[in-house]
């Protein structure tokens, strides 16, 4: 429907343009990551120059440097656990507040949400305060100091505490569109309570809950915020931070922190291309809601 | 997709037949929780209870906390060295850290004029013209949303060792400035771009990590109005072209207007987004005029000294400033609801 084909040509060059110089530091990175240092930092042209050689060593000493099998498995301990439990808690409170009238339907709906809204940094004193003061079984894993603050146990609540706003409330849509009666036929054959919510809601919202566990695996893969106050122990940090322990107080070799930030963010790439439209419909769900 | 994309318009349609069908069915076809068996009450009541408590326990707990341990001094250690102090650590932010509080402030908000008066327009503007379906429209999609799925804190190291690096990264290449002694350390200046009264302004080095921010916050406006785009009616704008108006036209007096919902999404995320700030500041090593709210808050965390009350104080501020936002989300989100 565009007017012209002036208009078109236009267009389509503004989007070219665009599209060339959102790609900068992306291609940056890429081609900065295969050049030794010395190579790129002695050229005028920068990483632009033709290359002589092309090595892997930013890598591996990226991997080793960052200590990044360690930080990975930290992450992955705590992303695989947070996703699923923020998917189950505001699955049922969705389900709950979808397919039951009760008075605090909108409040509940709405606390959840608007919780999922305030700055982490706004609670992040009082917080803090409460994660040093909840001891923890000595059984369990990964905690350092014996408290809350310091343990994956710790950050995996936190993630599941703030993302089951956004869930509930995206689920809770969903569920809305389902149809009434399936509950009602349920009933009648005498399926309990929790059935038809596991056995008969919950099938049916696997698109939702598919496009929200993309999403939340990216966003709690990157967290970085509350890793970094809640933690802090530099082993148990998840892998965002590492990328720190790869530049030096007086020297930094970008190549190296390009080859680590291209280990760290291969699997937020490899999902993004594998589910491209789960991620985006996630995104749009939320918002289209209104 | 396009169910999962429009629950609301499902939502009213399929309560609309069950209420028609049905009109002694409790409101909008939802069984009443009164009708439940003992047991299948007490399950229901777990499967809200367990999740709100952890939910108001970890959130909203925190958040009457800081409100109330703003008017303290507790350091964080031991309960009975706690005294109110009423409204002193205002007094003293307003006083004292005059400087800190009001260069985080105006940081916050530059945040916020950059991502509105650019990035949002250039989202916007990419999705109007992708909604045209020209050709390559799903590679550029994907070009533009890519950087949203990174963290600001990787995108951060991203920028840092690619675009600012004094001795090889892209601005300096083209600048021709790469010679030891001639380079430019775009992170490290804290010389301002715009001064606005005396030492408050713009400093370079801030604007060098908002810019990171626009090139993603871009692409995240674009996948919002993307989808917003998709359900406006096509012949709303084929009758704005049959009148007439030429495309700047149409956009402002029929598209931009219906989609009323999706702008209010933008405008609060754009909002949070701002005052949210902390990953790239904190990852870039907060260099001398790059404070915000969020690193004003978490510093007495952090840093050496411990200080909950004035800590707290700032996080008050955080809550006040979002508050008002995500009230009028809540309402424009929940007010023809049935939920």
């Amino acid at each position: 429907m565009i007017s012209s084909r002036r208009n078109q040509i236009i267009a389509q060059v503004f989007l070219f343009a665009m599209a060339v110089l959102w790609m900068l530091p992306i291609l940056g990175m890429i081609i900065s990551s295969f050049r030794p240092y010395a190579e790129t930092s002695t050229d005028p042209n920068g990483f632009f120059s033709w290359p002589d050689t092309l090595t892997l060593d930013n890598f591996r000493n990226a991997w080793a440097r960052g200590n990044m099998p360690r930080h990975w498995f930290v992450t992955f301990l705590v992303v695989i656990p947070a996703v699923i439990l923020v998917l189950f808690f505001s699955s049922m409170v969705a389900f709950a507040v979808s397919r039951y009238s009760w008075k605090f339907n909108i409040a509940l709906l709405m606390l959840f949400t608007a919780g999922n809204l305030l700055p982490p940094q706004s609670i992040i004193q009082p917080l803090f305060q409460i994660y040093n003061r909840i001891p923890l079984p000595e059984f369990a894993p990964y905690s350092n100091s014996g408290e809350l603050r310091g343990s994956l146990i710790g950050l995996i609540l936190i993630h599941v505490a703030f993302q089951s706003g956004f869930c509930t409330f995206v689920l809770s849509n969903y569920m809305k569109t389902l149809p009434k009666e399936l509950n009602e036929a349920a009933m009648v054959d005498g399926a309990s309570l929790w059935r038809q919510y596991w056995q008969i809601v919950m099938p049916l919202t696997r698109p939702a809950l598919g496009a929200l566990a993309t999403l939340e695996f990216a966003w709690i893969y990157n967290d970085y915020f509350w890793a970094v106050v809640l933690v802090q122990k530099g082993n148990d940090l998840p892998i965002t931070s590492s990328l720190r322990n790869l530049s030096g107080e007086f020297f930094t070799d970008d190549n190296l922190v390009a080859a680590g930030s291209l280990i760290v963010v291969i699997p937020t790439i490899l999902i993004y291309l594998a589910l491209r439209r789960q991620f985006i419909s996630g995104l749009s769900v939320g918002a289209s809601k209104g | 997709m396009t169910s999962l994309q429009h629950p609301s318009d499902a939502a009213s349609s399929s309560d609309a037949t069950v209420s028609e069908a049905d009109p002694s069915s409790p409101r909008k076809g939802r069984r009443r929780y009164s009708l439940l068996t003992g047991n299948d009450r007490r399950v229901l009541q777990a499967m809200v209870g367990v999740p709100t408590f952890l939910h108001v326990s970890l959130i909203w707990v925190p958040a009457i906390c800081t409100f109330l341990l703003s008017f303290t001094n507790w350091n964080g250690f031991r309960f009975d060295n706690m005294e109110f102090v009423g409204l002193r650590n205002y007094k003293q932010l307003f006083t004292v850290f005059e400087k800190d509080l009001y260069e985080a402030l105006l940081n916050n908000a530059w945040v916020l004029i950059f991502l509105f008066v650019i990035a949002t327009p250039l989202g916007i503007l990419v999705a109007y013209i992708l909604d045209k379906n020209l050709r390559g429209t799903a590679v550029y999609q994907s070009v533009f949303y890519f950087p949203v799925v990174l963290s600001l804190a990787v995108v951060g190291f991203i920028w840092k060792s690619v675009i600012y690096s004094p001795r090889q990264g892209v601005l300096n290449v083209l600048l021709n400035r790469t010679e030891e002694g001639n380079q430019i350390s775009w992170l490290g200046d804290s010389d301002q771009v715009i001064t606005l009264v005396s030492d408050y302004g713009l400093s370079k080095n801030f604007l060098a990590i908002i810019a990171p921010m626009i090139w993603r916050h871009v692409g995240y406006i674009m996948v919002l109005y993307l989808a917003g785009l998709k359900a406006v009616d096509p012949s709303l704008r084929e009758a704005a072209a049959i009148d007439g108006s030429n495309e700047w036209q149409s956009f402002k007096n029929v598209v931009f207007p219906s989609l009323k919902p999706v702008n209010i999404v933008i405008l609060v995320i754009t909002v949070i987004e701002a005052l949210r700030v902390f990953d790239i500041i904190d990852v870039l090593n907060n260099p001398i005029g790059t404070d915000v709210l969020s690193i004003l808050v978490t510093e007495s965390i952090l840093g050496e000294s411990s200080n909950v009350g004035r800590g707290s104080a700032y996080g008050v501020m955080l809550l006040m400033l979002c508050f008002g936002f995500v009230v009028w989300y809540l309402r424009s989100t929940f007010r023809e609801d049935d939920a």
